[in-house]
């Protein structure tokens, strides 16, 4: 008989391990899988690991590293923030294409003007974007008591025919010659956001990143309403018995969630990206969950997972291309960093007992 | 004296850190009333645990009609013929009381047939019980009943009752016991766990003393006084709460017709609640679990801010407040749920004192907290209250019920209030801690601040109290001196008599 046993404390310990077990544990079967698929399994591990930061091409690597965390940081540093409540907001994805679409909206409205107003007018029209899409599944939970996590998801799709209909209507390139898709706003200096340093990836997104990390870090730690998150997300009774009003704290951490993923959106949309195109999202309000959770819902965590998932993302890219691994088991991989974490995790509040002894 | 039906020889179990049974001997006769005695953390759990199969021993022997006894689960113990009440019920508010024993069974017939059988044990025992009725619906007492009839039916040779009175009104006590007396005419021991000594005198043959995990006594406790047990069970003496003839002063706390819808389909609407609360007086509030105390607590502490015009603190309305608006001005409280209401389980002690700490403490700077200071407040509160833990940064989960409620209620009456109310401050909580949390909230009242203490204790209630008011079906009667009121007239108060409604009990 195998039983799971409560400890009396959580052991720092194994929450500090359990990342790096899940990783392990990931490698090791995730090589099974591809060791299955007939590839080798090494090879492809290394490639997935190695090859993005100290291969032959991390030069080209090494700032997709930044481009592609960047905007899993900063969405799931809002999402954590919800969901160290118990705030389920599913739905980043679209408050990031909201952001997107607010922002580019902004800027090229302003096109062909010249100024330095136009870029910070773009993120704060990305942020409200990504703020007061988030607000309609906050304000339909506090008034009407409806499930967040299937408003917010639901309103995912909303945002993608939004997103197609402005790359084929509102937004789309009077100059593009009838191709969807709105104008390159790499090509119009006010809204771009170029790469601080040329060439580094280092572009305000990645900037935005790691202050949402400092930003988080010191509201949960040092702030009252940090800390009205954190026992809400313990004991909801308690919180409430101490004086947190969860409709407050519901419309802030959705709010804030939805403004960092509307923040991505805009940096994105901007930089990397350029424009507004149909397949402009590719799932990163979707994965910054996962990389929430990795990094364990703590900013500093969270700021690894970030790095860690946007490493298996360019490494898989390169075992795709350079070994032919199917796409599916890339993610079939990345599904199991996420579910050996979640396993492990366990154990930092849990011990494992064998037979009907107690190893106590 | 006869063979014993079951006997335990130097049984003994260690955690981590601490010795829970350390070479425990017990020998219990059949039809015998066996009382298990012991503070909290002295290893009365981790006794009867082991003899229900939940936890197995590190070394010694069980015994069970001569033969050796060793249940590896709850089932194997429940088939030699062991029954456990628990003093927490695990049933399902929203299933009748039959589907809810047929959940706790292996081999559940029908229901028709099992709604019969609970009709005939019920009757049979003396404990009134309808199998149809809703357990949301039932009071504590009844919920205990459906706990009882649930081991019955499994016809036990020893039961084993976890503090079973806690909840009950006297006159609730009193069926209790007349069923447990005659179980045991007919030859089922009981092996009796409790704090109230008194009951124990009244009802057990023979006690077993348990302090530190060690047999450190045994008593025929008819013959023996409740204070002589005490001082065995804590190994010191006993200080009986004390306190001064005081002068009560002006009116801090005015609740004028005070009623609030139930929050949810198993509480209870508050009523028309009126009362004046001067400075300096404890106010007792009675009544059987469920008629309203959580409510009203919540109602005070500004969980559930009640209208305009019902709650007055000190001249002011502040019935649409909350609890920090509240806190501040100086009425505290703390609620009867240790884990996750009155405290956060996975939190650390400093956390919790933060959580109700952070407004009166000046823990807060402009929403930034000061931990330090945080923990400074805890530190205080553990060494005042002498919460054994090893250090403020311990989880609250890990300490004992006892420890947490002192921590608990210490961190309120160090924030210096002048309106407290607590909820069952004492339950589950060992003897001397009890008289601890007792004289730390006279010597409150003593400083001039007013103390409403909501408890189903009435022992305890009669020990502090000055006035004595009882909840039933979310109203309150009208306050009494407490000095001279008989048991039988507050079980009347309790079960309603005194007002409009019948009687709930």
């Amino acid at each position: 008989m195998i039983a799971l046993t409560k400890r009396p404390e959580p052991s720092r310990a194994f929450s500090l391990a359990a990342p790096l077990l899940a990783v392990v544990a990931t490698m090791i079967f995730g090589g099974l899988l591809f060791a299955v698929l007939g590839k080798d399994p090494f090879e492809a591990i290394r490639t997935i690991f190695w090859e993005p930061v100290f291969g032959e091409f991390a030069f080209f690597y090494r700032p997709q590293l930044l481009i592609k965390g960047a905007p899993l940081v900063l969405i799931a540093i809002g999402l954590s923030l919800g969901f160290k409540a118990g705030i389920w907001n599913i739905g980043a994805e679209g408050q990031y294409i909201m952001g997107a679409l607010f922002g580019a909206g902004v800027g090229l409205a302003f096109y062909p003007m010249e100024s330095a107003l136009v870029f910070p007018l773009m993120v704060l029209a990305g942020a409200f974007g990504g703020w007061i899409w988030a607000m309609i599944p906050a304000v339909l939970k506090v008034k009407f008591g409806t499930n967040e996590i299937l408003v917010s998801l639901m309103l995912v799709y909303v945002a993608e025919q939004f997103l197609a209909s402005m790359s084929l209507g509102l937004l789309k390139n009077p100059e593009g010659f009838g191709f969807p898709g709105s104008r390159n706003l790499q090509q119009y200096a006010s809204a771009h956001n170029a790469d601080l340093i040329a060439g580094t990836g280092m572009h305000w997104g990645v900037v935005a990143a790691f202050i949402a990390v400092i930003f988080a870090y010191v509201l949960l730690a040092r702030h009252r309403l940090g800390f009205a998150i954190r026992v809400t997300g313990d004991a909801p009774r308690a919180a409430a018995f101490s004086g947190v009003n969860p409709t407050r704290l519901v419309v802030f951490c959705l709010g804030m969630s939805g403004l960092l993923a509307g923040l991505a959106g805009v940096f994105e949309v901007s930089g990397p990206a350029g424009q507004v195109t149909i397949d402009f999202n590719v799932g990163y309000g979707f994965t910054a969950i996962i990389v929430a959770f990795l990094g364990r819902l703590h900013p500093v965590g969270i700021l690894l997972a970030g790095g860690l998932m946007a490493l298996t993302y360019i490494g898989g890219d390169i075992a795709q291309s350079k070994m032919g691994l199917p796409a599916a088991a890339i993610q079939v991989f990345q599904g199991m960093l996420l579910f050996f974490l979640l396993a492990f995790d366990l154990f930092t509040n849990y011990t494992l007992r064998f037979g009907s002894r107690e190893t106590a | 004296m006869t063979a014993p039906l079951l006997s335990l020889t130097s049984l003994t179990k260690a955690y981590p850190g601490v010795v829970a049974n350390d070479d425990v001997s017990l020998r219990i006769a059949p039809g015998e009333v066996h009382a298990l005695l012991g503070e909290n953390g002295a290893g009365k759990s981790t006794l009867v645990k082991m003899i229900y199969g939940l936890v197995k021993p590190d070394s010694g022997t069980m015994q069970m009609h001569g033969q050796p006894f060793s249940p590896s689960e709850p089932r194997a113990a429940r088939a030699a013929g062991v029954g456990m009440v628990f003093q927490h019920f695990s049933l399902f508010d929203a299933m009748t009381v039959a589907e809810n024993i047929a959940l706790g069974m292996e081999n559940a017939p029908r229901l028709s047939d099992l709604s019969a059988q609970i009709t005939t044990v019920s009757e049979t025992y003396g404990l009134p019980l309808s199998p149809d009725r809703i357990v949301g619906d039932l009071s504590a007492g009844e919920r205990q009943r459906v706990e009882i009839i649930r081991c019955l039916l499994q016809e036990p040779k020893l039961l084993i009752m976890d503090e079973p009175t806690s909840v009950l009104t006297p006159q609730e006590v009193e069926i209790l016991f007349k069923t447990l007396r005659k179980l045991s005419a007919e030859g089922t021991a009981i092996l009796y766990i409790s704090h109230k000594l008194e009951e124990i005198r009244s009802l057990c043959d023979n006690a077993t003393i348990l302090r530190l995990g060690k047999v450190v006594g045994d008593c025929v406790p008819r013959d023996t006084t409740a204070r002589e047990m005490a001082e065995l069970m804590v190994g010191k003496l006993l200080q009986t709460p004390t306190r001064a003839g005081k002068a009560v002063g002006d009116v801090v706390l005015d609740l004028t017709g005070l009623s609030a819808p139930a929050p949810n389909a198993f509480g209870i609407a508050l009523k028309d609640i009126s009362l004046e609360l001067r400075a300096g007086e404890v106010l007792g509030i009675g009544g059987v679990a469920g008629n309203g105390q959580d409510e009203l607590l919540a109602a005070l502490s500004g969980e559930r801010p009640v209208a305009r015009g019902m709650v007055a603190f000190k001249e002011e309305d502040i019935g649409p407040l909350g609890p920090t608006a509240r806190r501040q001005r100086g009425l505290l409280a703390a609620p009867e749920e240790r884990m996750g209401h009155a405290a956060a389980p996975d939190m650390s002690l400093t956390e919790n004192a933060m959580l109700t700490g952070s407004v009166r403490e000046g823990l807060d700077h402009r929403g930034f907290l000061d931990w330090p200071a945080a923990t400074r407040f805890a530190e205080s509160v553990i060494e005042r209250f002498d919460v054994r833990t090893p250090g403020p940064g311990a989880a609250a989960r890990s300490l004992s019920g006892g420890n947490l409620q002192k921590f608990v209620i210490g961190r309120e009456v160090m924030q210096r209030p002048d309106v407290l109310v607590v909820n069952q401050p004492t339950w589950g909580v060992d003897a001397s801690a009890a008289a601890a949390i007792r004289q730390a909230l006279l010597d409150l009242a003593e400083n001039g601040a007013a103390v409403i203490v909501i408890s189903q204790d009435l022992d305890e209630l009669m020990e502090i109290s000055d006035r004595f008011a009882a909840l039933n079906e979310g109203r309150l009667s009208d306050p009494r001196p407490a000095q001279g009121i008989t048991v039988e007239e507050i079980g009347l108060m309790m079960g309603g008599a005194h007002g409009m409604e019948v009687a709930h009990v």
